[in-house]
């Protein structure tokens, strides 16, 4: 078993090695002008002093602080009128139509209506990440809450379990594998998002707008340096902050199996 | 009464019929109409300056206006084979990819790390790099449009060809199936539901951002295109009207494209209910 470890973490590392030889060789074979493929010394060189002089660290800041807002402001609409939709028939009856209408509409294809309306920056940026979050956070919360099942709560109701006490109890903790998988979701959804409304529609600060700003200047290792990051930030939340979530709850509570279906 | 709920609604729902029809239409109108007259009452109260905020009777002319002449139709054909360019590009390669990873050893581990490293990077951060290499226009669109679908596409096919039973893959290499057929009749129908929730991950991926790279790449047709330019002129009935379109454009492709093949394929060979 471990010689076979051994042998897959030879071959992936042999990939790696390979392709990072590749670009390097097209980069230098000046297939492409250097300014538009930098090599790989050039990007690293690029990517540690924009880590040194701190700009790096503002422009991740700022899209982390209106990815964060975005995302909140979803979960803090889109959760509970989630649990509306799957609680009360009226409450579906009136936002299911309107949410299967709009989420097939992409949230970038806002921005120009909202730069109308809200002018340039911050209120554009995190509208758009609210509006591409929001959907998967609502939707998945109501499936979670209609897929707890009746038995759970006729039994709770059997045992003198109040609503609220129904509510916290056994809804909540019975919905959590779709809710947790609805918060990566819009997660994921938000990270995409904010990168697109940043070039768009931001004005000095933001890793996609240091990455449509750099095209002006054909500053190419720039751009790779900021699309490394993004691929950095957006791999680590994934792992860490949702995997720590996953266990905290839904393996704690022996819930699993159910999330993935 | 939480219990009771669902009997009742079992209850209340005629069988079918005309009446039954017409109350789900009518249900599901209902919102749309409360949000239409919320929508005119501010439109008509002039809170906001009437061209940053038009009517629906002027949304609806601009859109009939601009079928009439031609511009939306094309603007949306436009987009639409810059989109299934795209994709088929990302099956055909996500397919192929993810199969052949599903079925060698070798591969997979060659593969896998690049892929894990190229899938959670947002494919619009590349766009402004693929213009830098390709040019504005449609090439760098239709590549990155293929780019960001390809990893979900590879990612379940993977999953999907390693998932077919093997008991299966024996019981035909027993029954005397050579590789093709082998290929043909067991491991693509079995990998089948997966390589399709991939291809529809795909193309909700790749229409997620079509219209974003059509206002980054500055191509001459294309309703991302045609809404970003209505900015300049603050035409935002122009603006609201083409989002409509790319709504129901977005409708129609959940429906129209993966239902049928969904019940063409997989509830036909009763791998999944219908």
């Amino acid at each position: 078993m471990t010689a076979d470890r051994v042998r897959t973490l030879r071959r992936g590392a042999t990939s790696i090695v390979i392709a990072a030889a590749v670009y390097q060789a097209v980069a230098q074979s000046g297939f492409f002008a250097s300014a538009l493929m930098p090599g790989l010394p050039t990007i690293a060189q690029t990517l540690f002093g924009m880590l040194a002089d701190g700009s790096m660290f503002m422009h991740a800041v700022f899209t982390l602080y209106r990815v964060l807002f975005g995302f909140g402001l979803a979960v803090a609409i889109g959760l509970p009128l989630g649990v509306l939709m799957g609680r009360f028939q009226a409450a579906e009856n009136f936002v299911l139509p309107l949410a299967s209408a709009l989420m097939p509409i992409p949230s970038l294809a806002w921005i120009p209506v909202f730069i109308l309306w809200f002018g340039l920056g911050n209120t554009v940026t995190v509208l758009i990440v609210f509006y591409a979050a929001l959907f998967p956070m609502l939707l998945n919360t109501w499936t979670g809450v209609r897929a707890v099942n009746p038995i759970w709560l006729r039994a709770a109701g059997a045992m003198g379990a109040d609503e609220k006490k129904l509510f916290w109890k056994v809804i909540i903790p019975g919905a959590s594998p779709f809710i947790i998988a609805g918060l990566r979701q819009s997660f994921l959804r938000s990270w995409i998002a904010v990168i697109g409304a940043e070039m768009l529609a931001a004005s000095n600060w933001g890793l996609g707008w240091v990455i449509f700003d750099a095209q002006q200047f054909l500053n190419a290792d720039v751009m790779l340096a900021s699309i490394l990051v993004i691929g950095l930030i957006g791999f680590f939340t994934e792992r860490l902050v949702f995997g720590s979530l996953e266990r905290a709850t839904i393996y704690r509570w022996g819930m699993a199996r159910m999330a993935k279906g | 009464m939480q219990q009771a709920a669902p009997l009742a609604d079992i209850a209340a729902r005629p069988a079918d019929g005309e009446a039954g029809a017409l109350r789900i239409v009518l249900r599901n109108a209902f919102p749309f109409v409360v949000v239409g007259c919320i929508w005119e009452a501010v439109a008509h109260l002039g809170l906001f300056p009437a061209q940053f905020f038009p009517t629906v009777e002027t949304i609806a002319e601009a859109f009939v206006r601009l079928t009439l002449s031609g511009v939306l139709p094309h603007h949306a054909l436009d987009t639409l084979i810059r989109l299934l360019a795209g994709f088929a590009l990302a099956a055909i390669v996500g397919v192929s990819i993810g199969v052949v990873m599903g079925r060698s050893r070798r591969a997979e581990d060659y593969l896998l790390p690049l892929v894990a490293i190229g899938a959670p990077i947002p494919g619009l951060a590349y766009a402004p790099l693929f213009l830098l290499w390709f040019g504005p226009g449609n090439v760098p669109s239709v590549l990155l449009v293929a780019f960001v679908s390809t990893f979900p596409i590879i990612y379940n096919s993977w999953t999907g060809v390693k998932a077919v039973k093997e008991i299966w893959v024996r019981s035909a290499h027993a029954m005397g199936a050579d590789n093709r057929a082998l290929f043909r009749h067991v491991i693509l129908p079995g990998a089948l539901p997966y390589v399709m929730t991939g291809l529809r991950l795909g193309l909700a991926q790749a229409w997620r951002i079509l219209v974003a790279v059509e206002m980054l790449a500055a191509v001459p047709w294309g309703l991302g295109w045609m809404i970003f330019g209505a900015q300049e002129f603050l035409n935002t009935d122009v603006m609201l009207a083409g989002i409509a379109v790319i709504a129901v454009i977005g409708v129609g492709l959940e429906k129209l494209v993966f239902k049928p093949l969904e019940n063409f394929t997989l509830v036909r060979w009763g791998m999944m209910a219908s």
